[in-house]
């Protein structure tokens, strides 16, 4: 009874501290998200597979503190890539995404609420999430806090009878800390549990060199921490770099090295060149060729050991511009990526397996 | 599924004490520089047009500093207000001073000149006086009464402050 | 219960005293002209990053932590 009342007193103590602390900021406010339009048409090309389409998202506020989001996302998927090659034959399909969300903002605070569903003829995946940042410290440091389920339909081309699903727990958190006039800084956690089919009934495996249907756990447990720091060079320049390290207990470890420079050049263009490097080890029951009988067995090269690196370039031009009004701008992307696996064979050649892939994206955005 | 429920009990839990937590730092409001009814401190600026104004010969009058930046948003909201505010009691004794903070000041009078503003515009370009009102908000505005008293102060712009600058100037114009 | 308790206690007196340390912002308001550049954004194109972070995830193990809520897709 005792230690019941004295965690009800620490409770009230701390609600009251809080009061305090919330009276004390005073009437500084975030901004609400302004009101901006996105048109963009994307194109990946890679390893066999293309997937093309265009997508469009609208942002508008409908009064001081609220502003309403939604957005089409197209995929045109043309795969031939090398899993579909060697076990079966090349398809296209359709997946479209459709995205809502509601973003409210009082004083320093702002609570994000997002839905979206992701719909192709064999998989069906749901998304409802909510976010809130706060901004603590003068405004010089905001806090967020994030999470997102997903539920998931998975179903097979030709056989109605398969149905299966997948429920997705998503937890962020987050903290961007200004650390100098000139730079920021953030630090991002994330926590992600998977349950259900967490595979594909397309997939083989090799075991003994015989294919075999791959078998999947029906759980997945990991985590991602990430750093970036942002900085303003001097000349209208700026430098970013990010790491990310990520494990799970599926004993997938993966780093991600990310740098970036930005720069203005006249009065309307804005450039960006970018450095990315992936590497991942395999996942505990990833085999190329199982040696053994085990419980599980994937030969799914995404779980593999593989690195991959990429170079992308960006380009802004500000068509129109009146601040505080509006800003128009069309921007160009393009990024090209080599990726290489230590453990996935081509078993067309028998080399370890290697492709590129090009990714270009043009899009026109304007903010009100 | 076995590790999920633990997830959710410790996130459920550490979440919010370590977001209070955080709360907790932004606590050091405790003492502003400038006090409600405490003098406003004195400072001589360059305005944009050249000559150099004084705060303390404006003593007499009722006197709204609003500091502004080009590149903040709710101060360029609030422009517009603060003109038809500065028109409207102009002859009854009221002065209203923009002070601006960026570091390019050329820059700073072609955003005024669009916004169309009337009143004067004071150069803080190395911010000492944006320190000396050890501001903590843009945009911040100031009401200063007409024996140079601190009246009220204005952290950040909502739509709606216009009406309460309103209500204030007509108070101290009496 | 006692442990939860003991993490509460520890947590409140960490706030009060980071409370009572009163460290004042070092970076006011008025001196974040450089940081409002949209160049200093973290995140700026919804769609175009979203897209990107879509081609990632489909191919690589690695999720999560990018700023960039995305949804699920049956892309294998």
């Amino acid at each position: 009874m005792a230690a019941i009342s004295t965690s009800n007193r620490l409770w009230s103590r701390l609600a009251a501290l809080l009061g305090g602390v919330l009276a004390a900021t005073g009437a500084r406010a975030l901004d609400l998200p302004k009101d901006r339009g996105e048109a963009l048409v994307h194109s990946y090309s890679g390893g066999g597979v293309t997937a093309n389409g265009p997508a469009v998202l609208v942002r508008k506020s409908v009064s001081d503190q609220v502003s309403l989001v939604a957005s089409y996302y197209l995929d045109s998927v043309s795969n031939a890539s090398i899993d579909v090659v060697t076990t079966a034959s090349p398809y296209r399909e359709q997946r479209s995404e459709y995205a809502v969300g509601v973003d409210y903002v009082y004083r320093d605070s702002q609570v994000s609420l997002a839905a979206s569903t992701s719909r192709e003829p064999d998989y069906i995946a749901n998304r409802v999430g909510i976010d809130v940042i706060q901004e603590v410290f003068g405004g010089m440091t905001s806090v967020s806090l994030g999470f997102t389920r997903g539920a998931d339909d998975v179903g097979k081309h030709n056989a109605p009878e398969f149905s299966e699903t997948a429920t997705h727990w998503l937890y962020r958190v987050g903290l961007t800390q200004i650390l100098t006039p000139r730079w920021i800084a953030s630090v991002n956690g994330e926590a992600l549990a998977d349950a259900g089919y967490l595979g594909s009934p397309y997939r083989v495996a090799q075991v003994f060199g015989a294919a075999v249907p791959e078998r999947m756990p029906s759980t997945r447990s990991g985590r991602a921490l990430n750093l970036r720091v942002l900085g303003d060079l001097g000349s209208r320049d700026s430098l970013r770099a990010e790491y990310r390290y990520y494990w799970d207990n599926w004993d997938i470890k993966a780093h991600t090295f990310e740098i970036g420079y930005r720069r203005h050049v006249g009065e309307d263009w804005l450039g960006e060149v970018g450095l990315r490097y992936y590497s991942q080890s395999a996942a505990l029951f990833y085999s190329d060729n199982a040696q053994a009988e085990t419980l599980y067995v994937t030969r799914n090269r995404q779980l593999s050991t593989f690195n991959n690196a990429g170079i992308g370039a960006k380009l802004a031009y500000t068509v129109s511009k009146v601040p505080g009004q509006y800003d128009f701008k069309i921007n160009g992307a393009y990024e090209f990526v080599r990726f290489k696996y230590s453990d996935f064979t081509d078993i067309r050649t028998g080399n370890l397996y290697a492709y590129n892939a090009n990714l270009l994206q043009l899009y026109a955005s304007v903010t009100f | 599924m076995n590790l999920h429920p633990k997830a959710t009990a410790t996130l459920a839990l550490i979440a919010p004490l370590a977001l209070a937590a955080l709360l907790l730092l932004a606590a050091p409001h405790a003492e502003p520089a400038i006090a409600p009814a405490s003098s406003a401190p004195d400072f001589t600026l360059r305005t944009m047009e050249g000559p150099n104004l004084r705060l303390q010969e404006q003593r007499g009058q009722v006197v709204m500093i609003n500091f502004w930046a080009t590149w903040c948003g709710p101060c360029r909201q609030e422009m517009p207000h603060l003109n038809r505010l500065f028109e409207k009691y102009r002859a009854s004794g009221f002065v209203l001073l923009g002070v601006n903070v960026d570091d390019d000041p050329r820059n700073a009078a072609e955003v005024a000149a669009k916004l169309g503003v009337k009143f004067p515009m004071l150069l803080d370009t190395d911010r000492k006086v944006s320190h000396l009102y050890d501001l903590s908000s843009m945009p911040s505005t100031l009401l200063i009464d007409r024996d140079g008293k601190v009246r009220y102060l204005h952290r950040g712009y909502q739509s709606g402050f216009e009406d309460t600058y309103e209500k204030q100037i007509r108070e101290l114009l009496k | 219960m006692s442990a939860r308790r003991g993490t509460l206690i520890g947590i409140v007196m960490l706030a009060a005293w980071l409370g009572g340390c009163s460290i004042q912002p070092w970076v006011k308001p008025y001196e974040r002209e450089r940081l409002a550049d949209e160049m200093m954004k973290f995140s700026r194109d919804t769609l175009a990053e979203r897209h990107i972070e879509h081609t990632r995830e489909v191919r690589e193990g690695a999720r999560g932590a990018t700023g960039v809520q995305g949804g699920g897709c049956g892309c294998n």
